[in-house]
């Protein structure tokens, strides 16, 4: 392990396994490498689903692994309705009702006016939503010190 | 919106002929006059705003062509959802090319897409049949993409799969619809995920798509490559591209387009000009035809026609301020050009069809996309910025690539390395090389050897 890796690691370390995925029309990767590389280094088990996760899939995977957590993440700009429709079928199915379920990235088209939506998807059944801004990240790792018991490493 | 669909001028009845009109004799025109032509990447779901912008590109002070982005709805195949967001009225990120009625496209182009002023449909789906089936039916006869590049870093769609279906379009495409008016294709494959991809393999990704155009019967090509982190490994990829195309396809019409940085945009407007303005040098040192702006909004969300009119003349006032050079000889010796050499020899080779020496490169890990999550892809190839911000191999993975860079093998990065990468050119433009102004990203530029 690299030093830069253990340092990273010393900072938080938790235990879980997180599913990291896009949305149904969402192509874009290097937020999800960049995440599930994040949630290694503050221990967690990163399953990635990748790119243009269909909500058939979604489901499926969750109702699989049990996840401790599910990572969304989309910034092409329609994270917002595919989020509304995707979170309504996982919290539909008993065993998913209160897996922790957050959400973050470019959701909407209009850049910082869209923030005011995000009420919307936490009405809808997330437990957190990460509106893509130079906070998002460290706000994410706050929240992920403050709802996991950390691991002695 | 009445106007009448404006008559092409030209009649001529073979496709091949010299006054034929078109996206590719358009662009090949202006550039003989030593204009840059100029393009945006604009889409918008409302009709009449997708024709505002069409019109102001038209009007832009610059030499332009106009631009149909298609939204990602339409792109995934997913039409109900593209439908059922315009009756709830949600903007898309782009134009809902195969929803929306094939009058109102029509009059989204009325007046505006003519001979002078040809529409180019930007996509990016790996399974394209329906949006290739709208775009002619509204008398457009420009597009872009490949089996690799609108496969890969869009989605998961199995590669054989996106192969197949851009043979059969490609070659329904090549047939003329309207008399004397070639059908054009661009590559994406100078493109791919954006950043991080060394310049070696973008240039044998786009030259490796433009024979797949070619084999299926395209006949008007254009070459894309997209800006990346060094303008002097830029230059030798443009002038690789070059030679490239006219030693492996002498018999088509081809042109080259360079796209302004297609990774994590600088968030400052002086920042975003400042990296247009080097894209638009690069074109000019280049002799590239034809340059794919971005703008101020690049960063942050879908820009406005005025963001996009504003980079356009930005764009054509730099062009203006530099010759284009006279585009290279048949020799090249750098190191871009050794890499992409290469890899498209190991391609070709590898089965006698191209599309299928396509996927079995991928199987094989011939070909190889740093950091790209698709299923087809091996993985196993690494990148890194040098001291200079020049992209390098860490990790050559199976790439044929050994002889020529050594076969290094890389540590993984932590994700402050991999944001430090992404961000760089950000960085650099924004004024904030080490990115302390803004809190983010972590940790300096990488060097990961
Ligand atoms: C690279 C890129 C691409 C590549 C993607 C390749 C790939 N497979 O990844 C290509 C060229 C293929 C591409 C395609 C498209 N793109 Co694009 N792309 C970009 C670009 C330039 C950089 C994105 C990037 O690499 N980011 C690196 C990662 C690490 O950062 P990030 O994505 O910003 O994520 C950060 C935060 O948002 C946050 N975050 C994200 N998710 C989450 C989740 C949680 C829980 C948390 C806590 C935080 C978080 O953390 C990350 C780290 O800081 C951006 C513009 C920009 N940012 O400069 C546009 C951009 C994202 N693309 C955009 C669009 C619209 C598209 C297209 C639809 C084409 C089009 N119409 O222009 C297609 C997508 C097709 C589809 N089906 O989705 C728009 C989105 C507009 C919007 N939301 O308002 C952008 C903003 C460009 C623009 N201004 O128009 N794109």
């Amino acid at each position: 392990m690299g030093k830069a890796m253990e340092r990273a690691c010393d900072d938080a370390r938790h235990s879980g396994v997180v599913i990291v995925s896009s949305l149904a029309s969402d192509a874009h990767t290097w937020n999800l490498v960049y995440l599930q590389l994040l949630l290694e280094e503050h221990g967690f088990e990163v399953v990635n689903l990748g790119a243009c996760v269909p909500d058939e899939l979604l489901v499926a995977e969750c109702l699989d692994r049990a996840p401790d957590m599910v990572v969304i993440s989309s910034v092409n700009g329609h994270g917002y309705q595919d989020g509304l429709r995707v979170i309504a079928q996982l919290r539909r199915r008993p065993p998913l009702a209160r897996t922790r379920m957050v959400i973050g990235g470019k959701l909407g088209i209009s850049g910082a006016r869209d923030g005011l939506r995000a009420d919307r998807l936490l009405d809808a059944g997330f437990d957190a939503v990460f509106p893509d801004g130079p906070d998002a990240v460290p706000e994410f790792e706050r929240y992920l010190s403050h709802v996991f018991e950390r691991v002695a490493s | 919106m009445t106007v009448e669909f404006r008559v092409p001028s030209h009649t001529a009845e073979d496709g091949t002929a010299g006054n034929s009109t078109g996206f590719g004799e358009f662009v090949r025109h202006r550039a003989a006059s030593g204009e840059l032509v100029v393009q945006p990447r604009m889409g918008f779901s409302d009709p009449a705003r997708m024709r505002a912008g069409l019109l102001a590109t038209r009007r832009a002070a610059a030499t332009t062509v106009g631009t149909l982005t298609v939204d990602s709805y339409t792109r995934v195949g997913d039409l109900a959802a593209a439908r059922d967001a315009l009756r709830a009225g949600i903007a898309l990120n782009g134009y809902p090319l195969a929803t929306h009625p094939r009058e109102t496209t029509a009059q989204v182009l009325a007046g505006i897409a003519a001979d002078d002023f040809p529409v180019q449909v930007r996509h990016g789906s790996a399974d394209p049949g329906h949006i290739f089936t709208a775009l002619t039916a509204a008398g457009l006869s420009a597009t872009e993409g490949g089996p690799v590049s609108y496969c890969l870093p869009y989605g998961r769609t199995p590669l054989e799969k996106s192969v197949d279906s851009w043979a059969r379009c490609c070659e329904d495409f090549a047939e003329p619809r309207r008399p004397g008016v070639r059908p054009h294709l661009e590559t994406f494959g100078g493109c791919m995920l954006g950043q991080l991809c060394p310049p070696g393999q973008l240039v044998a990704l786009s030259v490796l798509e433009a024979l797949f155009f070619h084999r299926h019967g395209v006949r008007s090509i254009s070459v894309s490559y997209a800006q990346q982190s060094h303008p002097g490994q830029d230059r030798e990829a443009v002038r690789a591209l070059r030679v490239l195309c006219a030693r492996l396809l002498p018999d088509a019409d081809v042109h080259i387009v360079v796209y302004a940085y297609m990774g994590l945009f600088p968030q400052t407007a002086d920042g975003a000009r400042a990296l247009l303005g080097e894209a638009t040098r690069l074109a000019r040192a280049t002799g590239a035809e034809r340059l794919i702006v971005k703008t101020e909004a690049e960063a942050d969300r879908i820009p406005t026609v005025a963001e996009n009119v504003a980079a356009l003349e930005h764009a054509a006032r730099t062009a203006r301020r530099h010759r284009a050079e006279a585009p290279a000889g048949a020799d090249d010796d750098s190191q871009v050009h050794a890499e992409a050499y290469a890899l498209i020899d190991a391609v070709l080779n590898a089965a006698p069809d191209i599309g299928r020496a396509l996927v079995q490169a991928f199987k094989r890990g011939l070909l190889d996309i740093p950091y790209c999550l698709h299923p087809d892809n091996a993985g196993r190839s690494r990148s890194y910025l040098d001291r200079d911000g020049r992209l390098r191999w860490a990790d050559v993975g199976s790439l044929p690539l050994a002889p020529l860079v050594g076969a290094g093998r890389s540590r993984p990065v932590t994700s402050g390395e991999l944001m430090s990468a992404l961000s760089y050119v950000r960085r650099t433009f924004d004024g904030d090389p080490y990115g302390e102004l803004r809190g983010r990203p972590r940790g300096k530029a990488v060097e990961d050897r």
